[in-house]
C-alpha cells in the first residue's frame, strides 16, 4: 500500500499526524455530544462514564490518548520546522514525538488499570 | 565491444521498461547482462543499444552534473547515471519509468516544460538593482545569507523531488520544492531587487505554504540539498512581511 518513494520515516511522520487529526475530528464531536449529557441528562452521563469501567474502554481511551498526544507533539514539531533555526534532527525529533507520545499514553493507561 | 566486464557466470537481470507513445503505455520485459560497476543508465543504455534501438530516454553529461538522466527506478526517483544496479536491484529485477508528476513525451522521456515554467512562476530569476556602470558588490562567504544560499544553490534541476513530492500529485498548482528552493537562494542575494515580488509569487495559491513538510525532497535530492528548509525559510520570510506589510 505504502508507494516506494514514501518509504521514509518522516513521510510516516505526516501519515500519522493526518489520521490522528483526522480520528480526533471524528472523536470530538461525540466528545461534546456526551459531555452535553452533564447539563441536560446528568444520569445518562453517569450510565455512560460506567462504560470505562471496562479494560476495552481503557484501552479505547489509551488509543485516543495516544491520538491526541501524537497530534500535539507532531504539531510542535512542525511549528518547530517551520519557526525555529533548521535542525538536521528532524528523524530524531518525529521519533521524539512518538516517544514522547506513549509516554503520556503509557502513564494514562497505568493509572486507569 | 568486448563483454569484459560481464559478469563471469553471464548473469541477466530482468528489467521491465515503461513503453509509451504520451498516451497511456505498457511495461516492455528485457533480459540485461549483468556487468560490474553498472548504473541504471548503462541498463537503459544497453536496451536502446542491443534490444530495442526505438527506446527514447534522456541523458547528457553521465557525470551526474546535467540533471537529465532522472527517472523512476523501482518506483523511486533516482539520477540514472549516479545510481548504481548493485544499490537498487531486487530479487533481480528492476523497473524504469519515466519521472512521476510530469507529461510523458514517449517511453522514458518527461516533459519539463511544467517543471521549469514553474521556476519562472515563482520568480526563481535575478532581479538586478545595480547597471553594469556600477562596482560589482562584495559579498563575504561568510556572510549569513551567502551561507544560507550556499546550501541551496547546487541544484541540477534534475526534478527528483519534484517526482518525489506528494503535494505535487494532489495539487497542479503547487510550485513544487525545486522552484521554491530556487526561489530561497535569491531570497538570500543580496544584490537583488525582486524580494518583495518573489515573496508574493512564493505565497500565491500553490506557493510555500502548500507544503506538508513530508520531505521526500530532501530524501531523494540527488544533490543532497534540502528544500524542505529552503521552503520552512520562504514561509517565514511571507509570516513576517505579512505582518510588516499591517504596520
Amino acid at each position: 500500500m505504502i508507494r516506494p518513494h514514501r518509504s521514509h520515516p518522516l513521510w510516516y511522520a505526516f501519515l500519522l499526524h493526518r489520521v490522528s487529526g483526522l480520528a480526533l475530528v471524528l472523536f470530538l464531536p461525540l466528545h461534546f455530544y456526551v459531555l452535553a449529557f452533564a447539563l441536560t441528562q446528568p444520569e445518562r452521563l453517569d450510565g455512560f462514564l460506567r462504560w470505562t469501567d471496562y479494560t476495552i474502554v481503557k484501552l479505547a481511551e489509551f488509543g485516543l490518548v495516544f491520538l491526541l498526544a501524537i497530534h500535539i507533539f507532531g504539531g510542535l514539531r512542525l511549528l518547530a520546522l517551520e519557526f525555529l533555526p533548521w535542525s538536521p534532527r528532524q528523524k530524531t525529533l518525529a521519533a521524539s514525538a512518538v516517544a514522547a507520545s506513549f509516554l503520556v499514553s503509557g502513564t494514562f493507561f497505568l493509572q486507569a488499570v | 565491444m568486448s563483454n569484459i566486464r560481464d559478469m563471469p557466470n553471464g548473469q541477466t537481470m530482468e528489467v521491465r521498461v515503461w513503453r509509451s507513445d504520451g498516451e497511456g503505455g505498457r511495461f516492455e520485459g528485457f533480459d540485461v547482462p549483468q556487468r560490474e560497476s553498472q548504473t541504471i543508465l548503462d541498463v537503459v543504455s544497453w536496451i536502446q543499444q542491443n534490444a530495442d534501438s526505438t527506446l527514447s530516454y534522456r541523458f547528457a553529461c553521465r557525470v551526474g552534473m546535467c540533471g537529465s538522466c532522472a527517472m523512476m527506478v523501482n518506483g523511486q526517483p533516482r539520477w540514472t547515471c549516479r545510481t548504481h544496479v548493485k544499490k537498487v536491484l531486487k530479487n533481480n529485477r528492476l523497473t524504469v519509468e519515466p519521472l512521476r508528476n510530469l507529461p510523458v513525451i514517449k517511453d522514458l522521456v518527461a516533459d519539463m516544460d511544467p517543471f521549469f515554467d514553474k521556476w519562472v512562476k515563482a520568480e526563481g530569476v535575478f532581479h538586478p538593482s545595480k547597471t553594469r556602470a556600477d562596482a560589482i558588490e562584495a559579498i563575504s562567504s561568510e556572510h549569513p545569507m551567502r551561507v544560507e544560499a550556499d546550501r541551496a544553490i547546487e541544484c541540477i534541476n534534475c526534478a527528483v523531488c519534484y517526482a518525489a513530492c506528494d503535494v505535487v500529485e494532489a495539487n497542479p498548482d503547487y510550485l513544487g520544492p525545486a522552484a521554491l528552493n530556487r526561489a530561497w537562494t535569491l531570497m538570500n542575494d543580496e544584490r537583488d531587487a525582486g524580494h518583495d515580488v518573489r515573496l508574493d509569487a512564493v505565497s500565491q495559491k500553490g506557493g510555500c505554504h502548500n507544503c506538508h513538510s513530508q520531505q521526500s525532497c530532501v530524501r531523494f535530492c540527488p544533490n543532497e540539498l534540502n528544500p524542505t528548509a529552503s521552503i520552512a525559510g520562504l514561509k517565514r520570510e511571507t509570516a513576517k512581511s505579512f505582518f510588516r506589510r499591517r504596520d
